[in-house]
């Protein structure tokens, strides 16, 4: 424990800011992931556990889109269409069958498909780790923001996934398309006998979140290294945050996902051997105080 | 209606086996020594994240396997390898290691399993008595601490105490002229990264005892982003930064920290950094990264270690790992002793490998020497060094001297309570 590190940071404004701009780079990227999760939970009522594997193809999208055409913004279409269309179709041709299924089931698909898609990369990709490499055009010095530093492109990254969060929250908050989802996830039965075909609005919420799932994997692939089963750490911390920010709720996701990159940025400073444990020492606080998590009555 | 033969094994194979069966039990021995291959069993890690370091201990010791056979073998015996995945799992590793001997008739075993699973497979050739080379397992107690000491278990890998008193001592240097006092340190939090960070530390401080460590972080291994580690080092402000972090990991953090301009604020010291695995993967390497050799083509610069790291890369369209150059090694040190002993048997060829000096491309001198009283692998190329972006990618390399490690090596034995 350093708990004079974590009290001098806080007293300093250029610590302040690095850490809090590290705390949301954390958390944006894992709102991307946690956010289509916990979409898909609240529409579809199933817990995608193969949502890590879009993040990695997103990733891998991107890269190899950007070796070939050396465009970074080609790159962030291919991660994020490209997981979309891989979401629409696996949700069409296997998990639409196991929608009346018991969790167990779900479970077992999913799980299944991790390690499918893992060995499909595998094959195309090969087993090593690879890396995309920064664009040419954030290959800068750092901006200092009141003495913190932060990277341009990580500004660019942060804005990328609020500007997400913001038509989607409004999206399904104010179109037609929107309600119709939130109808279709509180009864489905008569959201079809209206004459809306409720098979395409699940395929379509499953894309949704296979894409911003692939988004996430496309910006962070010019900094994280890509390998077969990189989908799967941030998975687990993508559950968490819906854990805390309670399934099926967008806004909580969001809040959950900054939580987590807070308590990740400021706890390795003040607990360096304890910054893990911190993140679930928080989620059991969650579970135990509310055990829906914190924005758990909200339905998406 | 015809009569068609079932299909399976006829009476008449059944009678033969049967008879060869009777005849080999009778005289196993004559059975045995006459056979025409001899069997090396290999359990290694071909499948997960650091499969790609099991592949190149494979192809490390095929490359080396076909030379040995087509001058004839093993005291006239072709090897035949047999190479099973452990999948990284101790309890999987030894496993396998026993049923290569047992089932599969293996007579000597090669052990390219990480350090987990090495202590698995040492057991089981302390077990059945089996001729085993450990050629990747680079924790110093396996050869090092006396209850390890088995007479038929060798090692042709690195140890990790080398590198850090080569480590060490380097980093004093450069520490000294650049007047570099205040470091942090940056290693994955599991036993690697634990005991080598310390031993790393311990030596840098005995060769420039004004040094002090002012900030450490522990990334969980294959943690997928370290941007608060980073600019928890960048608020620390330390002049020097030492990282075992390696492979996957190793290039994420230099792509985190390269946006940072971390790079530019201090001298960065990585031992894993030197290893084609990482060094072609990162595509904005910066420039100055001190690191440890672990394989590279051009160093030692010698003809004999370009020819290999080219006939490697012609086979099998990559550079090799440090891994390759260790596997190699182990055949090398085999096919000299078999000849020495004159005979494949595992007794005498142990008997021939204890202080056994071969020419090596990987050798500091040309040599490398099987020491006799461990029964580890010294006298390889150890340096350290600066990177640049570009082939060869370290141009120049410090040498290690082995006089210091084999003084300081001896002396930290002795505090171990070793010898």
């Amino acid at each position: 424990m350093d708990l004079d590190a974590l009290t001098g940071c806080l007293a300093s404004s250029a610590c302040l800011v690095t850490q809090t701009t590290s705390g949301f780079i954390i958390g944006m990227l894992l709102f991307l992931v946690a956010v289509g999760l916990t979409l898909i939970f609240g529409v579809l009522k199933v817990v995608n556990f193969s949502h890590g594997a879009f993040y990695m193809f997103g990733a891998y999208f991107a890269m190899t889109a950007y070796q070939f055409s050396g465009s970074f913004a080609l790159a962030m279409l291919c991660g994020a269409a490209g997981t979309a269309i891989l979401g629409l179709i696996f949700e069409r041709i296997f998990m639409s069958r196991v929608y009346g299924a018991d969790v167990l089931m779900q479970l077992l698909v999913c799980y299944a498909f991790v390690l499918i898609f893992d060995d499909v990369v595998r094959m195309i990709w090969g087993p090593e780790f690879k890396s995309m490499g920064m664009p040419a055009a954030f290959q800068v010095a750092p901006l200092f923001i009141a003495g913190g530093v932060v990277p341009p492109y990580y500004l660019l990254l942060i804005g990328v996934a609020l500007a997400a969060a913001m038509i989607l929250g409004l999206g399904l908050a104010r179109t037609r398309i929107g309600k119709v989802i939130r109808a279709a996830a509180h009864n489905p039965g008569m959201v079809s006998a209206l004459g809306i075909n409720t098979g395409l609005i699940y395929g379509g919420v499953f894309a949704l979140g296979g894409m911003l799932a692939g988004l996430a994997g496309a910006l962070a692939a010019p900094v994280r290294s890509l390998t077969p089963g990189m989908g799967f750490s941030v998975l687990i911390e993508s559950f968490i945050v819906t854990v805390i920010g309670g399934m099926g709720s967008i806004l909580g996701a969001l809040i959950g996902a900054l939580l987590i990159g807070l308590i990740r940025s400021f706890g390795s400073l003040g607990f360096p051997l304890f910054t893990e444990g911190l993140m679930y020492l928080f989620m059991v606080i969650v579970l135990v105080s509310r055990p829906t998590g914190l924005f758990g009555k909200e339905v998406a | 209606m015809t009569r068609t033969r079932k299909p399976g094994v006829s009476r008449r194979a059944t009678l033969a086996m049967m008879g060869a069966g009777a005849v080999s039990f009778a005289t196993p021995w004559v059975a045995r020594a006459q056979a025409k291959t001899i069997k090396v069993g290999m359990p290694t890690i071909l499948s997960g994240r650091v499969a790609q370091l099991g592949t190149s201990s494979r192809n490390g010791v095929m490359l080396e396997v076909e030379k040995v056979n087509a001058a004839g073998g093993l005291a006239g015996r072709q090897i035949e390898m047999v190479i099973r995945d452990s999948k990284g799992q101790p309890q999987e590793a030894a496993r396998v290691a026993r049923e290569l001997v047992n089932t599969d008739g293996c007579e000597i075993l090669i052990d390219a399993e990480a350090s987990s699973g090495a202590f698995a497979v040492h057991e089981v050739a302390r077990d059945l008595g089996v001729l085993c080379l450990h050629t990747n397992s680079e924790t110093s107690a396996l050869t090092a601490d006396p209850k390890q000491h088995i007479p038929n278990a060798f090692r042709t890998a690195r140890q990790g105490v080398h590198d850090s008193i080569v480590g060490g001592s380097y980093a004093a240097t450069i520490a000294k002229a650049k007047g570099l006092k205040k470091w942090a340190t940056c290693s994955p939090d599991y036993a690697y990264g634990r005991d080598t960070t310390a031993e790393y530390v311990t030596y840098l401080k005995r060769f420039a005892p004004d040094i002090e460590i002012i900030s450490e972080s522990w990334p969980k291994l294959f943690q997928p982003d370290y941007t608060e580690v980073v600019t928890k080092i960048l608020q620390a402000k330390p002049q020097a930064l030492y990282s075992c972090l390696w492979g996957g990991d190793l290039t994420s953090y230099i792509d985190q920290a390269n946006i940072y301009a971390l790079f530019s604020q201090m001298e960065v010291f990585a031992v894993n950094m030197a290893d084609y695995t990482a060094l072609t993967v990162v595509k904005n390497l910066p420039k100055g990264i001190h690191s440890g050799n672990r394989y590279i083509k051009t160093y030692p610069a010698t003809p004999e270690n370009a020819a290999w790291g080219d006939a490697y890369k012609a086979k099998y369209n990559e550079y090799p790992t440090n891994w390759s150059w260790e596997n190699a090694t182990a055949i090398m040190l085999l096919a000299e002793a078999s000849k020495k002993a004159n005979s494949a048997d595992g007794k005498k060829i142990a008997e021939a490998l204890r202080g056994l000096k071969i020419k090596s491309p990987f050798g500091a001198d040309g040599t490398v020497t099987m020491r006799a009283e461990d029964q580890t692998l010294v006298g390889y190329a150890i340096g350290w060094g600066t990177t640049i972006p570009q082939e060869p990618y370290v141009p120049q390399v410090q040498a290690g001297d082995w006089k210091t490690i084999f003084e300081l090596e001896a002396e930290w034995k002795k505090s171990k309570g070793y010898t």
